[in-house]
């Protein structure tokens, strides 16, 4: 009969949207945690690293690679390299800032220079590993929860609560701490934190170096949820910008709503137009945000 | 030198290159060249913006992308010459220069850099999921054998290239002696003081936009012909957007010399690793380039030269 | 009485929940030597900045010759003769001292109404001009070659350049020694005698004092003074406010 068969049609759209929603609210953590670096470099410092996704995807193949020989824990992994990380963060900054802000050249320079890094970054992983999808194996990869008809994949249910723990703890570090508090300072008044005799450009290096320490677990996140090969970073550059402007620049609440906003667009889309579409969807919100809103959502 | 010399000097070597090409015998001069020459085009193009406005373009892919899909579009319908199909690449691609500039440029020179990747995989998505071109699958795109004058088809293509690249360098050339290029330098040295000074800025930076992006349209017209086969792939590959910003960046980025030079440098190092080692290998030694390039010689091999000269000079 | 030739009415300009400018109302007759002064912090610059169209103030408005000139770009403003000089200079480093005065000629004055300068005409004008601030020798340098003195001579010339009726000097003589100061305080009084009316904020009361024929005092982001320099001065207001520091 015409009436229960368009009963039972809504109640599959309804099965498939809420599953939609809950994987992009999942995925939409997932991207806090990708974001929350650019959201300290370029947020904060105004330095426009377009080589985030290199280093993230950097994470992905180390955290493959230990876990592939010695069946580490992917996420046990990006944790002991976080000082490795850090110290790569550190001497990235050191560079830029010697070549490109000591002498006022960020904006033509200082971006070919992220530029060349993350394209470098991505042709070395191709020569070394191939464009083969490489995953990594763990627990929690594979078993879904399930709650009525709603699934819940533990391999993504797990990165979100790792993204969530990762960006609770930058979010009181920078509210809570001195050093915290003195890269938020940085962003807003340096002549202050000279006169305070403290050193704006060690300030913004250990910020720097912090954003590219979270690259470590964000790449092991990435490599849970997804196989990865070289060229995956770059689909991540349109995706951590979008979220960073609009969250409103420097706003790490604001990226979290806004991230997980874009993951909910991003996983609809997939479901309801197809895959393929996908990477359009945060492309063209950045394009249409920094069109018309670019001081993000819950800017001013 | 006036610009009507040297555009008559330039169409001469133009010629005498040709000539010596076809002294050569061999086809494969004929094809690495028009890569080479190609290059000339999209690192003149991209200098335009990059070099003499100070606005980065992450996208050249998506102008040249455009470019080569005009031409697939109308190949479809009803088959053109190609100088014809330069026209409408050089249109359309001018046009998304114009729109997006007009969305993003009134913003900081960051934004629009990012806003340009935006650009590139947004259309590439697009092109994707367009059946009438091909989408992901590609596009075949028949060579005719030969052409009346000239015979060969590749060497027609050759041709065709060395004009477009003749057309860009005198272009940039013109721009740079006239208040146009005066424009464009204040708006990269002090945008703010441009503006103060009476610099109409964000129309000169929307011209900037339009006529680069048009440039590497036309470089992407007659690519399909040249390829044969078109997918989104390699239409949108990262080399094209790495390239025009390596080459003006190696060769110097304040003068029409220093994309000529750096096209030719970088083209040819590329051609010549490509086939003794690997593709890849020789992508990365340009990405090392570019960053090695920009640490340590920021205005290029020009720029090099130049403090050479007045070093003696003092 | 004639209009003045720049009205500033009720204009308010906020940074997020800071208050830099409240209500300022500021008249300018044509021909006037204006001194603007307050402590740092006080909203100078950003009035200048609010006037010129650098940044868009959030009320009031704003009438130059006659015309209302909100929501008009800095360009626009300039060709229509409001020029300023920047607090810190701001040259065009790539182009030759020359060269930087060229641009405000090609893009201002040829781009307004009436007969466009030729290539000549435009030369002549960058070496009077260059005359004018005592730089002539330095025509072809660049401006990193440049003494500190000589960047901010420059850098009133190219305001000086776009043939303004009103120009706003914004700090020109910070970190000048007395004899420089003098020079272009000068250089700014013969300025004013050719008929170019000329705001000046400064610092330096004695440049200031010599210079103002009215004198305004801003504190806080709001007009406290407004009137004769001898009597401003004296004002038991602007004494706390200000020169008490």
């Amino acid at each position: 009969m015409p009436e229960r068969a368009w009963g039972k049609q809504v109640v599959i759209s309804l099965d498939l949207l809420i599953n939609a929603l809950v994987a992009g609210l999942l995925l939409g953590c997932f991207y806090a945690a990708v974001t929350v670096g650019i959201s300290i470099s370029f947020g904060i410092l105004d330095i426009v690293n377009i080589a985030h996704p290199g280093f993230i995807i950097l994470g992905s193949y180390i955290a493959y690679i230990v876990n592939t020989r010695f069946g580490v824990d992917p996420i046990v992994v990006s944790i002991v390299m976080l000082p490795a990380f850090y110290a790569l963060g550190a001497l990235v900054y050191q560079v830029y800032y010697e070549s490109f802000e000591k002498r006022g050249r960020e904006a033509l320079s200082g971006l070919a220079f992220f530029f060349g890094v993350l394209f470098v970054t991505e042709v070395v992983l191709i020569i070394v590993f191939g464009v083969d999808y490489r995953y990594v194996e763990a627990s929690y990869i594979g078993p879904t929860l399930r709650f009525g008809f709603v699934d819940l994949p533990l391999r993504m249910l797990v990165p979100c609560v790792a993204a969530l723990i990762l960006f609770a703890a930058l979010q009181l570090f920078l509210l809570r701490t001195f050093m915290g508090r003195a890269i938020m300072a940085v962003a807003q008044d340096q002549l202050a934190l000279q006169l305070m005799a403290a050193s704006p450009t060690r300030i913004k290096r250990i910020a720097f170096a912090i954003s590219i320490a979270t690259c470590s677990v964000a790449g092991a996140l990435l490599i849970i949820i997804q196989p990865i090969e070289p060229s995956v970073g770059r689909e991540y550059i349109g995706r951590v910008f979008a979220i960073c402007v609009l969250g409103g620049l420097g706003s790490l609440p604001g990226t979290l709503i806004a991230a997980i906003l874009l993951g909910v667009m991003e996983s609809l889309t997939s479901t309801f137009s197809g895959p393929s579409w996908a990477p359009a969807v945060s492309f063209g919100f950045l394009l249409l945000t920094l069109a018309f809103r670019p001081m993000g959502l819950f800017g001013r | 030198m006036r610009s009507w010399v040297f555009f008559l000097v330039c169409v001469a070597v133009g010629a005498v290159v040709f000539a010596g090409a076809r002294l050569v015998q061999n086809d494969y001069v004929f094809f690495a060249g028009y890569v080479v020459l190609q290059f000339i085009v999209l690192a003149t193009a991209w200098n335009i913006l990059g070099g003499y406005t100070g606005y980065v373009n992450f996208g050249s892919a998506a102008f040249f992308a455009a470019g080569a899909y005009t031409s697939v579009f109308f190949h479809k319908f009803y088959p053109l010459p190609i100088p014809v199909l330069i026209v409408l690449g050089a249109i359309v691609s001018g046009l998304i220069g114009l729109g997006m500039g007009y969305l993003t440029l009134r913003l900081r020179g960051a934004f629009f850099a990012i806003a340009t990747l935006a650009l590139a995989v947004v259309l590439q998505t697009l092109i994707v999921n367009w059946n009438y071109v091909g989408g992901a699958r590609g596009a075949y795109v028949i060579r005719p054998e030969s052409v009346p004058l000239i015979g060969n088809y590749i060497n027609y293509l050759f041709v065709i290239m060395l004009a477009l690249a003749i057309i860009a360098i005198n272009v940039a050339r013109a721009i740079e002696r006239s208040q146009l290029g005066y424009g464009f330098a204040t708006i990269r040295d002090d945008e703010l003081a441009a503006e103060a000074s009476g610099v109409p800025t964000l129309k000169l930076k929307l011209v900037a936009t339009t006529l680069s992006g048009a440039l590497m349209g036309m470089a992407g017209a007659p690519f399909p012909y040249y390829i044969g086969y078109l997918q989104p792939a390699s239409a949108f590959a990262l080399d094209y957007a790495v390239n025009s910003i390596a080459m003006p960046m190696i060769g110097g980025t304040t003068s029409w010399i220093g994309p000529l030079i750096g096209a030719i440098l970088v083209a040819t190092l590329q051609q010549w690793a490509t086939v003794s080692i690997s593709s890849e290998l020789s992508l990365l030694i340009v990405g090392l380039l570019l960053v090695g390039f920009v640490i340590i010689a920021p205005n290029g091999i020009v720029g090099l030269v130049q403090d050479r000269l007045r070093g003696r000079t003092k | 009485m004639a209009e003045p030739l720049l009205q500033v009415a009720g204009l308010s300009k906020r940074f997020g929940g800071f208050v830099a400018l409240d209500g300022i109302d500021l008249a300018v007759a044509e021909g006037e030597r204006v001194g603007l002064i307050g402590p740092n912090g006080s909203g100078k610059s950003t009035l200048v900045n609010c006037i010129c169209g650098t940044l868009v103030n959030e009320t009031g408005t704003v009438h130059f010759n006659g015309e209302a000139v909100d929501g008009l770009l800095t360009h626009e403003r300039t060709r229509r003769g409001l020029a300023r000089s920047f607090q810190l200079p701001r040259p065009f480093a790539t182009l030759t001292v020359a060269d930087n005065l060229r641009v405000p000629l090609l893009y201002t004055v040829n781009a307004r109404p009436g007969p466009s300068l030729s290539a000549a005409d435009i030369d002549a004008r960058c070496a009077e001009l260059l005359r004018l601030v005592v730089l002539e020798g330095k025509a072809g340098k660049y401006p990193r070659d440049l003494t500190q003195v000589e960047m901010r001579k420059l850098e009133l010339a190219r305001a000086m350049a776009a043939e303004p009726k009103l120009l706003l000097a914004d700090e020109a003589m910070a970190g000048l020694s007395q004899s420089e100061v003098d020079d272009i305080v000068g250089l700014l009084i013969r300025l004013n005698e050719r008929g170019i009316t000329i705001i000046l904020i400064e610092h330096i009361m004695r440049a200031v004092m010599k210079f103002s024929q009215r004198l305004v005092v801003l504190v806080s982001g709001k007009k406290i003074a407004d009137g004769k320099p001898d009597a401003v001065i004296r004002d038991p207001e602007v004494e706390k406010a200000y020169l008490g520091q």
